[in-house]
């Protein structure tokens, strides 16, 4: 991948930028392209399937193979056009192409270069790999736009297995309760993390409707559990020492009142925050997010080589003052991305 | 510490009190005997004091995590927890093989704090490295205090109970009173019965509910007392065998702060206990909480304080006479027994409060409407024939107080709130419009409130706060004024330390008044107004 290395120091100036923050998103003027754009446009190239990053309304999307399926899942018959990681697409002479970013099936950092300058937009990404998602890799780069959901020193992951030997355990204690487990999820990314880590002898899975559709979207890409669907018909004893996979809004809900006797449990890098932890009524929170702690987003951005960081959202103020202590030249832009944010907040009910 | 750390653990992740008693029960069946005194002196409001201010805390557990303090500090303001944040910075690079007890963590404390500045620094960054992320937020709390897990001393008493086998009742009076965690073992201070050294032992407080329905549906009016309900600190004042105790409601012996009784301690007959409310008493007047307030803190009171700012203790119920328990007599043959006590101790420092006599719910409905002209919070209302019990128990003893004032205020700045609020904006501060020299108008600051919305609200205006920042000044945010809330206080009073030349007695969100535009806010004058002279 011999692109994926800078051949001549970039020429970026802030006067004419290769990628510039407008009010419908991030916006190349040379190729006249959008990258996931919060507002309707012409091109939009589109990182991965979350709904702050893949919205309606574009004329043309761009985006990874696996992620087509997972974006007109979600947004109806678009027109979207799927591409290979590393795969260049000319675009008035600007070459766009996509490496994993490991952040969610089909999830992709997108390399934009053009006369030799090269930016990558990160999207979301973990370094961590999580065994569903192809796993990210460092790509070379002059600019970097990156996320920094968890910018804080305060964020530091454990490995995937403790967490997962944690909810199996979590799972079990219920059982020999004679109890329902139920874990709120994402019903992209952090529902097929936690199912393809199950310990199937332990007992069943039962899926909620968004997740069970979303999972059987991927599971053309992926091989997962089997799971079975809560329908009318399911008997609640049935239940009793299973697990369920539920979306966050699923919480407090009359669809979760007929499992009891169950225990909940949320698994969300929020969940690092004891705060964060008891404001969600949940009897566990587990730790463990699809978005790069501080160690990793210090690392992706030294393996990039990036002298120029720019951080989108999530604590970017910090983020990026902590950053210019360390030499580079960094700033932050808004944007309309959430991050995990809007995960927790929807099911803080 | 393995052991202390997961109860801890196990407690902050249930609501449920059952489950909670369950896990303490279970804990102090397991524990050793001195982790089992420690837990309860923890758990009682006992800890040792903090060894290391928290200025160095910070610069130690910065250099340790090898960030800045800015940054340290910042991430501080968005944990919302120190002892947390601590924990969640410093990295794990040691391990040790022995597993130390919490009791031998507490005792390094103890010796910790007569340590100068380097062995802290050695002390603290090698438990730090060597600890797992759990224990090492455990063992930070206990050096930065409360846990807020949602524990009371009652509820660890009942847990306690539950392991021993001991009545919850003599459980409590046994934990009550002065007993060092490093001096005192299981053995002494749960399992055996004691006879002496019990002369300081107050009796636990019987605490009443707000009132839930109407007066009315209390019954017959022949069958209660009502009485003004004081606005000072819920107090237990003992004689016995020569000496004089103090103890506030905390259950803190408090005699030194207020030297009025020790003073008047030969006109009170042996083995009496009395309970009721300190009171400043300013000019023959009793004065505000804001008055007492520059007295509770006080463990020393110079002579001028003194004059300035007397106490007294305004009785309303007799615990102990002549050395005997007549918490079960009725309240008023208590009260007949009390009553003949104070005049013939005849003293000003030592009140009583006077029984309001009615004979139709119609007169204390009068009554309580007029409550704050006798500088009261509203009535109080006991059952005639009932005993005195322990803690919080409905039925014989009902407060009620007057609904609070209240006034439509601007929010100004914002904060973090901590705990469960923490990474959210929920401490706020609110203004009234005044007119300034130049004949503009203009807020000024008049209250901070926490308290009173519900999550939901919380979220909205969390939102709104980080849309409509103006400038940040670490952690507060001024913000664009736009929202008005209804504040309501339960006591108000001038004063030359607050900008506003107001002070407000625990003020809280009452209400959002979204029907409210900024410009319909109170001013400052009309604060002013609800100051009784």
């Amino acid at each position: 991948m011999e692109e994926k290395t800078l051949s001549e120091p970039g020429n970026y100036t802030s006067e004419n930028p290769l990628l510039v923050f407008n009010s419908r998103g991030i916006y190349c003027p040379q190729a006249g392209v959008y990258i996931d754009a919060w507002k309707p446009v012409n091109k939009c190239i589109i990182s991965h399937g979350h709904s702050d990053h893949a919205r309606f309304g574009h004329k043309h999307y761009l985006t990874h193979k696996f992620n087509v399926p997972i974006i007109k899942h979600r947004l109806g018959d678009i027109n979207a056009k799927g591409v290979e990681w590393g795969e260049k697409i000319n675009i008035n002479g600007v070459v766009f192409s996509l490496y994993p970013a490991g952040h969610v099936i089909g999830s992709s950092q997108v390399r934009v270069e053009y006369k030799g300058e090269v930016w990558v937009f990160t999207g979301d990404y973990k370094l961590q790999d999580d065994g569903v998602c192809q796993p990210w890799e460092p790509v070379q780069c002059h600019a970097m736009i990156t996320e920094c959901t968890f910018g804080l020193p305060a964020f530091n992951w454990r490995p995937q297995a403790e967490v997962m030997e944690d909810i199996n355990t979590w799972w079990s204690d219920n059982a020999a309760e004679g109890k329902t487990s139920v874990i709120f999820a994402y019903s992209l990314g952090k529902a097929q993390r936690v199912l393809k880590h199950l310990n199937t002898d332990q007992g069943k899975i039962y899926t909620h409707g968004a997740i069970e559709k979303m999972t059987e979207v991927l599971r053309n890409i992926k091989d997962f559990p089997v799971t079975e669907l809560i329908t009318r018909d399911t008997n609640k004893k049935d239940l009793l020492g299973n697990i369920v996979i539920a979306p966050p809004s699923a919480h407090g809900s009359p669809w979760i009142r007929k499992m009891v006797p169950y225990e909940t449990a949320a698994a969300s890098g929020w969940m690092a925050f004891r705060g964060a932890r008891r404001r969600r009524a949940v009897d566990r929170g587990f730790v463990l997010s699809d978005h790069c702690d501080w160690q990793a987003l210090l690392k992706a951005i030294k393996l990039s080589g990036a002298e120029k960081v720019i951080c989108t959202h999530g604590y970017t103020d910090i983020f990026s003052k902590y950053l210019r202590t360390l030499g580079l030249d960094a700033r932050t832009e808004k944007t309309q991305f959430e991050g995990e944010l809007l995960e927790v907040e929807k099911a803080a009910v | 510490m393995k052991q202390f750390a997961a109860l801890i653990k196990r407690l902050d992740t249930t609501n449920k009190t059952t489950v909670k008693v369950k896990a303490l029960a279970e804990y102090f069946q397991q524990a050793s005997d001195t982790d089992r005194v420690w837990t309860i002196a923890l758990l009682s409001h006992r800890r040792p004091s903090r060894p290391v201010n928290t200025t160095l805390l910070r610069e130690y557990a910065a250099e340790l995590a090898n960030i800045e303090l800015w940054l340290f500090e910042d991430s501080y303001h968005i944990v919302g927890d120190l002892a947390e944040t601590i924990a969640l910075v410093v990295p794990q690079t040691d391990e040790r093989e022995e597993n130390r007890s919490l009791s031998q963590y507490l005792e390094d404390m103890i010796w910790l704090k007569k340590q100068d500045e380097a062995v802290k620094k050695e002390y603290l960054q090698k438990e730090w490295s060597c600890l797992p992320y759990y224990e090492r937020f455990v063992f930070t709390k206990l050096l930065t205090g409360g846990f807020r897990i949602g524990v009371s001393q009652k509820l660890m008493t009942r847990a306690l109970s539950k392991a021993v086998d001991i009545d919850e009742d003599i459980l409590a009076y046994k934990l009550m009173g002065n007993w060092k965690p490093q001096s005192i073992s299981f053995q002494e201070l749960v399992l055996d019965e004691r006879s002496g050294d019990m002369d300081s032992k107050p009796f636990p407080f019987y605490l009443a509910y707000a009132l839930e329905d109407e007066l009315e549906e209390l019954g017959e009016p022949k069958d209660w007392c009502a009485e003004h309900k004081w606005d000072g600190i819920r107090a237990q004042l003992i004689k016995r065998n020569g000496e004089v105790f103090l103890w506030s409601r905390g259950e803190e012996l408090v005699t030194d702060r207020y030297p009025e009784f020790d003073a008047i301690k030969d006109l009170i007959p042996d083995g009496v206990v009395f309970d009721g409310e300190l009171l400043p008493m300013i000019a023959g007047k009793i004065g505000t909480f804001n008055d007492l307030q520059k007295r509770i803190g006080r463990r020393t009171v110079s002579k001028a304080l003194l004059n300035k700012i007397p106490v007294i203790l305004r009785t309303y119920d007799l615990l102990e006479y002549d050395g005997v328990d007549i918490r079960t007599e009725s309240f008023i043959d208590r009260r007949a027994k009390l009553s003949k006590l104070i005049e013939r101790i005849d003293n000003p420092v030592l009140g009583i409060s006077k029984i309001i006599e009615f004979d139709v719910w119609e007169e204390l409905h009068t009554a309580r409407a007029n409550a704050r002209e006798f500088k009261s919070e509203g009535l109080m209302l006991k059952r005639r024939d009932a005993a005195y019990k322990i803690g919080r128990k409905k039925g014989d003893w009902w407060k009620w107080k007057l609904d609070p004032m209240s006034i439509d205020a601007v929010l100004t700045y914002a904060m973090r709130g901590h705990g469960r609020r923490s990474n959210l904006f929920t401490d706020y501060t609110f203004g009234l419009w005044r007119e300034n020299e130049a004949g503009e108008r203009e807020l000024v600051t008049f209250a901070k409130a926490y308290s009173g919305l519900t999550d939901k609200e919380f979220r909205a205006v969390d939102k709104f706060i980080k849309a409509n920042t103006l400038e940040r000044f670490g952690p507060v945010r001024s913000v664009v004024p736009e929202l008005v809330f209804e504040i309501g206080f339960e006591a108000i009073a001038p004063s030359s330390r607050h900008k506003s030349g107001v002070a407000t007695r625990f003020p809280r969100i009452l209400r959002w008044r979204q029907d409210k535009k900024i410009e319909e806010a109170n001013t400052l004058d009309d604060l002013k107004s609800m100051i009784i002279e």
